[in-house]
Order: C-alpha cells, then sequence, then structure tokens
C-alpha cells in the first residue's frame, strides 16, 4: 500500500472535466504539483469518484476466520473499489461491547486495505431481549446499531432501541423478517417455490416488518434504516415513510435488480440469501425505486461462506453471497448501462448516499478531503471468476457473468490499496535537492 | 479456415473507444436459469418434469413387459447382473424402499441399503461426505429417498453415478407418479387425451402431486386440484393445472380422483382446525364418487388414513385401485432401474455399459 502523491489525467465523476489530484498525508491538496516521495498514477482519462462505501458487510472476525477475515475481506472490498465498510455485528462474539468494537478497528488498522466502521449489535449477543450499550459502543466508534442476521423480533424492544439509540445520535439497521411469516422459507413464496417443492417465505414477512418499524420511528422519532430491501411491498412502506418526512431510509442490493427467485434453478446454493431473491416483479419495482430516489443508497450485503457449506442440499445451505468484488460492475452493467439511472446517480448510491446516512465525512474530491477514491473504467468488459476473488468467500451467482466496468485502482487515506496490472504507476522522480528527509 | 482474431489489448488512455464491444446481457444471460440439464440426462430420473410424452411411453411400456415376466416367474433374471445398486434412504419409506429392492433383486443387480439410522449420517457426516465414500465404493445406481427437496439433484451434481429420486421432500416422487401413470392408463384404456384427474388435499407437501402433475399434462391429460387454501402451495396454477373451489367441483365429471396423504403434524403448524373437518369438506365419500364419470377410479399414494382421506367404503369398493397401484410399483421400478443402468458410462473393470440392462424395454 504505497502512498500516492499525485494522480494525473483522470475525469471527474460528475463534471467529465480532467483533473490532476495531489495528496498529503491523506487528505487532497490544492497544489497537485506535490514533490513528497510517493507515486503517480497516469490515469490516462479513467474516471475519478469518491472511494465507494458499504454499508452492509460482514467481514466475519472475530470467531469465523474460516470464512472471511479482516485483511481479506478488506483486501476484497479494495478491488471492488471501496474505501469504506460497515461491518455487521453477528460475529462470534458479538459486537455488543466496547472492548470487540475496539478489537476489529485496531483490527482492520493493522491490517485493513479500507476503512472498517463497525455495527455495534442492538441488544446483548444479539438475542432481541437486553439492550446493549448504545453509547459505549458509539464510543468505541460504532457507526450504527443493528441485530442484522435476525430480526429484533418484540416491538417492544425495538421501540426501546430507537428510543435509547437517540442518546447516541446513531441509526439502527432493521433487518426485516417476520419469523412467524417466514417459517422454515427458504426462498421467495410463489411458482418457483412451488415447482421444487422448497418452503417459501413471502414479501410480507419483509414488509409487515417495515411497516411496523416505520410507525416506530414516527413514535420515538429514532433514526431507521432498512437493510437489504427486496420488494415492493417494503419499497411502497419506506415511500410512505418518506411522505410522512420520517427518519427512514433504505438500501438494496445488486442481487435483488439482477436475480430473480428463477436463479435458483436446479437448487442452486449460490442463489440462496436471506431476504431471498423475489419476483420479476419485485426486481422492478427495485429499479423503479432506485430511479426514483425512495432508496438512498445500495449496499453489498457481503456474506462469504466455506465451499463445504455450500455444497448441501439446498434446505441446509447457509444464506448469502460475497458482494464486494462485483458490485460496482453490476450498478454499470444493469442500472447504467440500460438507461435506469445516470452513472452519477448511481455512483451516489455508493458515495455520498451511504456517508450521509451513516454520517460519515464527506468526499467532494476537494482540497482537504480524505484522499479516498476509485480509478473507474465504465466501459472496461470482465467475465466474474470466483476463483480470482480476493475474498475467501466463492459462493457468487455471478461466475461466468460478463460484466461492464471496473475500479481499476483505489486510494485510501492517500495509499494506493487496489491497482490493476494495466494502470501505469510511475515513482516519481525524487528531486534529491528537495527531497525531505523523513517520509 | 478463418480464425477469429483477438481483440487488441485495452488501450487505457481511449477508455470509450472500448464502449460497446461488450454487448449489455438481459438479467439471467449467461446462466440458463430455466435449463434443467441434470433432468435431461438418462442416467438419472430425478422428476417428471421435463419429460417428455415418448419418454413417459417408453417407460410405461418397458414397466408393462416387466410385469408380464414377473408375472411369468423365473426371478432373478439377469438384466442387471453385475450392477451394484445403492438404496439410499434418509427417510423412513417401507412401501418405496421394499418394492425397489425387490425390482433390483428381480433384475439380477447386487443391493445395498443404506438408511439414516445408524449410518455416518446420524454421526454427523455430510451428505457430501457421504456419498463421496459411496462413491469410492463403486456403486453403479443410487436410489435416493431424502426429506430435502433437491436432495437428489444435489448426488447427480456431486457424482457420476446414475442417481434415481426415490421421494425428495416435498418435490417430486417421480417412481410413485409413473406407477400413477401406469394404473391410470389400465383403467383409461391406454388413452389419456381428453382425461382428467381430480387432485384433492394436502398439494403444498405432497411429492406425489407434483409427479402426477407433471406426468399427466406431459401425456394430453387434465388436472384439477382442490383443498384446503392452506395447503395449496403459492402459484400452484403455474405448474399448469387448474383450481376448483370445491371437492365436488372437482370430482364432478372427472375420470379419476387422487386423494393425497394429510400429516396430522398439518394440525400443528395452524394449517387445519382439524382432521374430522377436513374428511366432512374434502374427504372421498361415495357421495362424491358418484359424481365422476362412470369408469372413474380411485387413487391414493398411501399410506392412506382411513375415513380422512377416503372413507372405508371408497378404499375398499371396485372403483378403488390402490392395491394395483401397489403392484404396479415393483414392474415400474424394474423398467426405471433398466433404463438407468444402461444409460450409464462405463466404469470399472471388465464392466459393460452394454450390459442388456435396457432389454426389458
Amino acid at each position: 500500500m504505497r502512498p500516492i502523491t499525485l494522480i494525473r489525467n483522470a475525469r471527474h465523476w460528475r463534471t467529465g472535466e480532467r483533473v490532476d489530484l495531489g495528496f498529503r498525508e491523506g487528505l487532497i491538496v490544492e497544489d497537485p504539483g506535490t514533490r513528497e516521495a510517493g507515486s503517480v498514477i497516469e490515469a490516462g482519462g479513467l474516471l475519478v469518484a469518491p472511494g465507494l462505501v458499504d454499508l452492509h458487510a460482514h467481514l466475519r472476525e472475530p470467531g469465523d476466520s474460516v470464512k472471511e477475515t479482516i485483511a481479506t475481506g478488506t483486501r476484497a472490498a479494495a478491488a471492488g473499489g471501496f474505501t469504506s465498510v460497515c461491518c455487521m455485528p453477528n460475529t462470534q462474539p458479538v459486537l455488543d461491547a466496547a472492548v470487540q468494537v475496539e478489537w476489529v478497528r485496531e483490527r482492520a488498522a493493522a491490517v485493513g486495505y479500507c476503512r472498517v466502521h463497525p455495527i455495534g449489535a442492538v441488544t446483548m449477543g444479539q438475542n432481541g431481549e437486553q439492550l446493549a450499550p448504545a453509547m459505549a459502543l458509539r464510543n468505541a466508534g460504532a457507526v450504527a446499531l443493528s441485530d442484522d442476521g435476525r430480526p429484533v423480533v418484540k416491538a417492544a424492544i425495538m421501540r426501546r432501541a430507537l428510543e435509547y439509540a437517540r442518546h447516541a445520535g446513531l441509526p439502527i439497521v432493521c433487518h426485516e423478517e417476520d419469523p412467524t411469516l417466514k417459517g422454515e422459507g427458504v426462498m421467495n413464496e410463489g411458482f418457483m417455490a412451488t415447482r421444487l417443492g422448497l418452503r417459501g417465505s413471502p414479501n410480507v414477512a419483509e414488509s409487515v416488518m417495515v411497516r411496523r418499524d416505520v410507525e416506530l420511528a414516527a413514535l420515538t422519532g429514532g433514526r431507521v434504516h432498512l437493510a437489504h430491501l427486496s420488494c415492493a411491498e417494503s419499497l411502497e412502506a419506506l415511500r410512505d415513510a418518506k411522505r410522512r418526512g420520517l427518519a427512514v431510509t433504505g438500501e438494496t442490493c445488486p442481487h435483488y435488480w439482477t436475480l430473480t427467485d428463477a436463479a435458483v434453478g436446479e437448487y442452486d446454493t449460490n442463489a440462496r440469501m436471506n431476504p431471498p431473491l423475489r419476483s420479476a416483479a419485485d426486481r422492478d419495482a427495485i429499479i423503479a425505486a432506485l430511479a426514483d430516489g425512495t432508496l438512498d443508497c445500495c449496499a453489498t450485503d457481503h456474506a462469504p461462506h466455506t465451499a463445504d457449506e455450500k455444497r448441501a442440499p439446498f434446505d441446509q445451505a447457509p444464506d448469502g453471497i460475497v458482494g464486494l468484488e462485483t458490485a460496482l460492475a453490476l450498478t454499470l452493467t444493469y442500472l447504467v448501462k440500460p438507461g435506469h439511472l445516470t452513472l452519477q446517480r448511481a455512483l451516489e448510491l455508493w458515495t455520498d448516499g451511504p456517508r450521509r446516512i451513516f454520517g460519515l465525512r464527506p468526499v467532494r474530491l476537494e482540497p482537504g478531503d480524505p484522499a479516498d477514491l476509485v480509478l473507474i473504467d465504465p466501459d472496461a468488459g470482465w467475465t466474474v471468476d470466483p476463483e480470482r476473488f480476493h475474498s475467501k468467500g466463492r459462493n457468487t451467482p455471478f461466475a461466468g457473468w460478463r460484466l461492464t466496468g471496473r475500479a481499476l485502482a483505489t486510494v485510501c487515506g492517500g495509499r494506493l490499496t487496489h491497482v490493476d496490472p494495466a494502470v501505469h504507476v510511475a515513482r516519481a522522480r525524487r528531486d534529491a535537492a528537495a527531497a525531505p528527509s523523513t517520509g | 479456415m478463418k480464425i477469429a482474431q483477438a481483440s487488441p489489448a485495452p488501450d487505457l488512455a481511449s477508455p470509450g473507444a472500448r464502449a460497446g464491444l461488450v454487448s449489455s446481457p438481459a438479467p439471467g444471460d449467461g446462466v440458463p436459469h430455466h435449463d434443467l440439464p441434470l433432468h435431461r440426462d438418462p442416467r438419472h430420473l430425478l422428476g417428471l418434469e421435463g419429460l417428455g410424452r415418448a419418454e413417459i411411453l417408453a417407460l410405461l411400456d418397458a414397466a408393462e413387459t416387466c410385469r408380464a415376466r414377473l408375472r411369468a416367474g423365473g426371478m432373478p433374471f439377469d438384466d442387471l447382473r453385475g450392477v451394484t445398486v445403492l438404496l439410499g434412504f434418509f427417510e423412513d419409506s417401507t412401501r418405496t424402499r421394499v418394492s425397489f429392492e425387490l425390482a433390483a433383486r428381480h433384475l439380477g443387480a447386487t443391493v445395498t441399503t443404506l438408511t439414516t439410522a445408524g449410518s455416518a449420517i446420524s454421526k454427523g457426516e455430510s451428505l457430501y461426505d457421504t456419498v463421496q465414500n459411496v462413491r469410492a465404493m463403486g456403486v453403479d445406481l443410487v436410489v435416493v429417498r431424502h426429506m430435502a427437496s433437491g436432495a437428489p439433484y444435489f448426488l447427480a451434481r456431486h457424482l457420476d453415478v446414475g442417481v434415481i429420486n426415490a421421494g425428495d421432500g416435498r418435490h417430486e416422487h417421480p417412481t410413485q407418479g409413473l406407477l400413477d401413470l401406469m394404473t391410470l392408463r389400465d383403467a383409461w384404456q391406454g388413452r389419456f387425451e381428453g382425461r382428467r384427474l381430480a387432485l384433492v388435499g394436502d398439494i403444498a407437501h405432497s411429492r406425489v402431486a407434483r409427479s402426477a402433475l407433471f406426468g399427466l399434462r406431459a401425456l394430453g391429460a387434465s388436472v384439477t386440484i382442490v383443498g384446503p387454501r392452506t395447503l395449496l402451495p403459492a402459484g400452484v396454477e403455474g405448474l399448469g393445472c387448474t383450481l376448483a373451489a370445491t371437492v365436488e367441483e372437482a370430482m364432478e365429471g372427472a375420470d379419476a380422483v387422487m386423494a393425497l396423504r394429510l400429516q396430522r403434524e398439518r394440525m400443528d403448524g395452524g394449517l387445519l382446525p382439524s382432521l374430522g373437518e377436513f374428511a366432512r369438506v374434502w374427504g372421498l365419500t361415495p357421495e362424491r364418487v358418484r359424481l365422476m364419470n362412470r369408469d372413474a377410479v380411485v387413487l391414493h399414494p398411501g399410506p392412506m388414513n382411513r375415513g380422512v382421506e377416503v372413507t372405508a367404503e371408497v378404499a375398499d369398493s371396485e372403483r378403488s385401485v390402490i392395491l394395483d397401484q401397489v403392484q404396479n410399483g415393483v414392474a415400474l421400478r424394474c423398467a426405471v432401474l433398466a433404463r438407468c443402468a444402461a444409460a450409464r458410462p462405463v466404469r470399472g473393470f471388465g464392466r459393460s455399459a452394454g450390459r442388456p440392462g435396457g432389454e426389458a424395454a
């Protein structure tokens, strides 16, 4: 991760103008003509944008390093163009105490390839019963609270959690799922599940909980962020909440705008996730809600599992797919290329959108901003090969897909965290007379 | 001969120059989701979905030949001599297991049985490891019954042996479906076109229902389903059947009726108020049977709850072909084993794929 002092000849993601960007001590500086030791990237007309942010990733550490580690997960993030990842607390142990949050941050600072912002648990052990110490978690660096992986089943607990989280000023990220309506469902309820003889989980298992938490946001004034929305009914509920001016935001994931439950095919466990892939009508509703601004941001729900775990009969396999290394390309290929979203709007969903929701420091590519950015070739064609992933997880339904658009270099805090071999990085000419004696 | 030119190396200085090189795929492109590649492999019988009319009729013809040979006696035959069949029953079953075992032995196969109790599975071994071990032992055909829908697909994907689905979860039970077709062909004098079957009861949990439905549709018959709304799966009309509001409407003018087994556990999940209510509203009574055509028959895949799905009077009536179904089971399974054995690749020492496995046909 060598320091970068200059990016030459990039194209600004908003204006399209040719820009040079200089960096010093992790920040963007006014005068790009720096002479400090470092490397220069010849961008050759590549798009430069703020580094992507993933509000919703499972880095699996501590406890499940066989699936992923902070090192491998953040390396995958850097390869996908991300400079910040918010990691979910459903680890072992659960991130429900300051010491756990601190451990993740220290570990990330030591071995990570991007900024890692931990999300603390809503309840102790994510058991849905006893509130976790929101203030201590925030002071340790948590940027949000969530029991993701499972819902907060009891409405009264969610109410108290939203009230208490106001002290910490943190949003609660809601994994919406009514366990009684979901039952033992392993995929979307509908024709595909019926045909395959698999138990289905209906859209309303998600949307009734969305409705509940919208009402609780109204009651408490707490901030609700709806995780991985998958169906039309939930989007309607989010629209209603916004109409009422409530502090409710929502995200969706690339698999919900690219795939439907037909992807399960002949029991492909890489098409098993929670919430499940829905119908074509739901997929279209997701795209419409991204276009009309109902959805505030995208997230990956990156959920690595081992090959052994996924190599099981469908209803015994774990939920989840990896997403960090395909997110950008799935956005450009399926939202921008068909014309649903402009390139700028699509990138906002991965940059300004998530930064605003979690109160992360803005990156506008202006002097004084963090030097967190990505160089993108929006036209690069490539084929998804899970064997080449940096993530330990190979569980993706997109293997073999031909996609368009790719992050070719990622800079985080002024350091080069990922670079494609095709990008030319020149060691800056060290002017012996001008070079400082120390770096 | 023309050789396609490799595209030039990407020119980073002009990313726009490469725009349009890659065509925009529609969602789902690159992964043929609607394909059933495993289904179509003749080594396997994973389900009746996707099987064509000719394929099904060939199997039924073969089963009739087998039935005649079995009636004439002289077992065991040597159709499957040298073929090793593993019966992997990871869920309780009596009639299907016995039926497959008899069929395999009648054809001269070496048969071994693996059940959940006492097997490595109960010691925590994964299904994947179990099947790897089985493969290492040199099995030719695996007959599998499993509580997980799709488990036979899992085996077919990870083993290079033939896999016969003997019932997977609530998905399919293709040999049951075929023997139902065999029974109906007898009852309907060989003609499926224009015939209609009423399927009554718990469709959601029934693998028998799906197989019967796919099979009858392929042969040109139609299917009407009826049952409590709590036991009808979402989008079931998409399977190619029509929904009736009442059991009377479904049975009126039908050429056969199949009552599906009702599991007593369904009461616990809040799916049904009581067995008594089910029997009154959806049970096959003599009055309801009389609504069907004159030569219509009554089927039940068993095991039957007398007095619930079917009254004793109907079960024991001359309309009932329930025991014919059981009898046809052995012959039908002989035909299926022979078909899958004939299609298997050459394996092991001196074993020939050309063994007269298919001769029963």
